[in-house]
């Protein structure tokens, strides 16, 4: 199985489509052996990586989750993990930001990379970690306090005191996640009267109000209806420009909705990591094949 | 073997968790089959009908036809059904796509097999000893036998043979010039022959269109079993695509 190189790719330019035809005295009807048909190549990740995985293997007490996966997780675009329940692409996503550290028993070998640095060496930071790396759930889980307090939380953690800071990024960060319209007129109000998509959204503000660099989402829109799920996935399109996004989900329709790369794992391997488009059209795997055409395994 | 031409074999359609999937599948699957057979049926007849003057074949073939197109429309039916309730991926997705693609151009073919049913009807015992008629039985033979081995690749989803049936169309091409050539001097020499020789120009043509689609389909066998773009490639990349690395 072939991982995707960190080198740009290098196919050869395609001929051009508008080559002359040469017009016979009798009308040829011979096909053109000339064209080529000017197909889309298949996205590479390039070689702005942000996350690199390499051999990661974790055990939880004497089970092995992960077995050893490498990857590449591009800057800037939405990755997605696919597999059937326990095949570990929930644990790789907490690895991202240290969530594991919690669970007793926990094991980590291997490595994982943020922009060139070791994220498990003892030096780091991990609320700093965790704030350049933010996390949003499955359950939106909003703090019990006030709309606007839920998004200040994290830069109040900081030390933001200024109110007018505040204000602004409280503002920009709703603004970013598509709540501002719905929520402007009762910040001051319990973020548990919002429905559950707007939680889930106030969850995401509060998130990308701290300017983290990644932002995970495990099955942010399992929770959801189908018009709260497309309003997600809208933002998170909208979002990516400025944020590296990697989302969980075992709504295979959201992954190819949404990801610009598609990750399938299973029992604990990367089996398959490409381009979202070739993943669910041409899957180079019979695995890959199997689980996202629903036949037995 | 690459998984896709593991996964074409007879176990393509019993492997889906959902049972009701697998039926879905395989009677689409069928119905292209048998949409085949009959514009096979139309096709033969229709050439046996031009070259032998049976007006009764061409009367059967002409008021047959909408037999052909009633299928498609069931077909295209059901196939936009199991996009919409499946939202089918990978192989799936892809045989979904060669049949939608498949059966626009046997229809098509039916539609030429009607057209050189209705110049048979009014086609003279004259034409038929005067006009290029044994080159059009070749040509007739030829793109029947390209459109059955068509048919049979898509039915086994023969990438191999798929590639072999395409490039036959060379040779439907080339039967197809001579005939036309041979109209063309005998036009000029006799201009009054004009309006009769149009006939069998056109029936030419028909002949060599269904050669064409004929590839057509052997180009939607490379794509559901390598998920590779065929069409206006020359063969050196057909062949190439079709046996190579699928990435």
């Amino acid at each position: 199985m072939s991982l995707m190189t960190t080198e740009a790719a290098t196919a050869p330019p395609p001929d051009s489509p508008e080559s002359p035809r040469l017009t016979p005295a009798i009308p040829s009807f011979t096909r053109g052996a000339t064209t080529r048909a000017a197909g889309k190549a298949p996205r590479e990740v390039g070689d702005e990586v942000c996350l690199k995985v390499d051999d990661l293997k974790l055990w939880y007490g004497k089970d092995q989750v992960l077995k050893g996966i490498d990857m590449r997780i591009p800057c800037r675009q939405i990755t997605a993990f696919i597999g059937p329940s326990g095949c570990g692409k929930s644990t790789l996503l907490r690895c991202f930001n240290r969530m594991n550290d919690l669970v007793n028993g926990c094991r980590i070998e291997g490595c994982i990379c943020l922009d060139g640095e070791d994220i498990y060496s003892r030096q780091v930071d991990v609320p700093e970690l965790r704030r350049r790396i933010g996390m949003v759930f499955q359950k939106p889980n909003p703090f019990p306090k006030t709309i606007y307090e839920n998004v200040a939380y994290g830069l109040r953690l900081q030390g933001v005191r200024n109110r007018r800071a505040l204000n602004e990024a409280v503002e920009r960060s709703l603004r970013r996640a598509a709540l501002w319209d719905e929520v402007k007129d009762r910040l001051h109000e319990n973020a548990f009267g919002l429905s559950g998509g707007q939680q889930q959204r106030l969850v995401i503000a509060r998130a990308i109000a701290v300017e983290p660099d990644v932002l995970l989402l495990d099955e942010p829109a399992s929770a959801l209806d189908p018009l709260a799920t497309l309003k997600i996935e809208e933002l998170m399109l909208e979002l990516k420009d400025q944020y590296t996004i990697v989302i969980v989900t075992h709504n295979m329709q959201q992954a190819a909705r949404v990801s610009d790369f598609t990750a399938f794992l299973y029992m604990g391997e990367l089996i398959e990591f490409a381009d979202t488009d070739t993943l669910f059209t041409t899957p180079a795997n019979k695995q890959t094949e199997d689980y996202i055409t629903g036949r037995y395994g | 073997m690459s998984s896709s031409q593991e996964s074409m074999e007879k176990n393509f359609f019993k492997q889906h968790i959902s049972q009701r999937f697998n039926v879905e599948l395989e009677e689409i699957h069928r119905k292209v089959m048998v949409m085949g057979g009959l514009v096979e049926e139309q096709l033969s007849e229709a050439i046996k009908a031009m070259a032998e003057g049976r007006m009764e074949l061409a009367e059967k073939v002409v008021i047959s036809d909408y037999k052909v197109n009633a299928l498609e429309v069931q077909l295209d039916e059901e196939c936009t059904q199991i996009l919409v309730r499946r939202q089918p991926t990978a192989s799936d997705l892809r045989l979904v796509v060669a049949v939608i693609k498949t059966i626009t151009d046997l229809e098509r073919i039916g539609d030429e097999a009607e057209r050189i049913g209705r110049m048979a009807l009014h086609f003279l015992e004259l034409d038929r000893k005067t006009g290029p008629i044994q080159e059009l039985g070749e040509l007739g033979a030829h793109v029947c036998s390209m459109l059955h081995s068509a048919l049979d690749a898509f039915a086994r989803m023969d990438v191999e043979q798929a590639v072999r049936v395409a490039q036959q169309d060379i040779h439907a091409d080339s039967q197809y010039e001579v005939i036309v050539h041979r109209l063309m001097d005998q036009m000029m020499n006799y201009p009054e022959t004009i309006p009769r020789a149009m006939d069998v120009v056109w029936t030419a043509r028909s002949l060599e269109r269904v050669g064409d689609r004929a590839r057509n389909i052997c180009e939607y066998v490379v794509y559901f079993v390598r998920g590779k773009n065929v069409r206006h490639t020359s063969y050196e990349q057909m062949a190439r695509e079709a046996t190579g690395d699928r990435r």
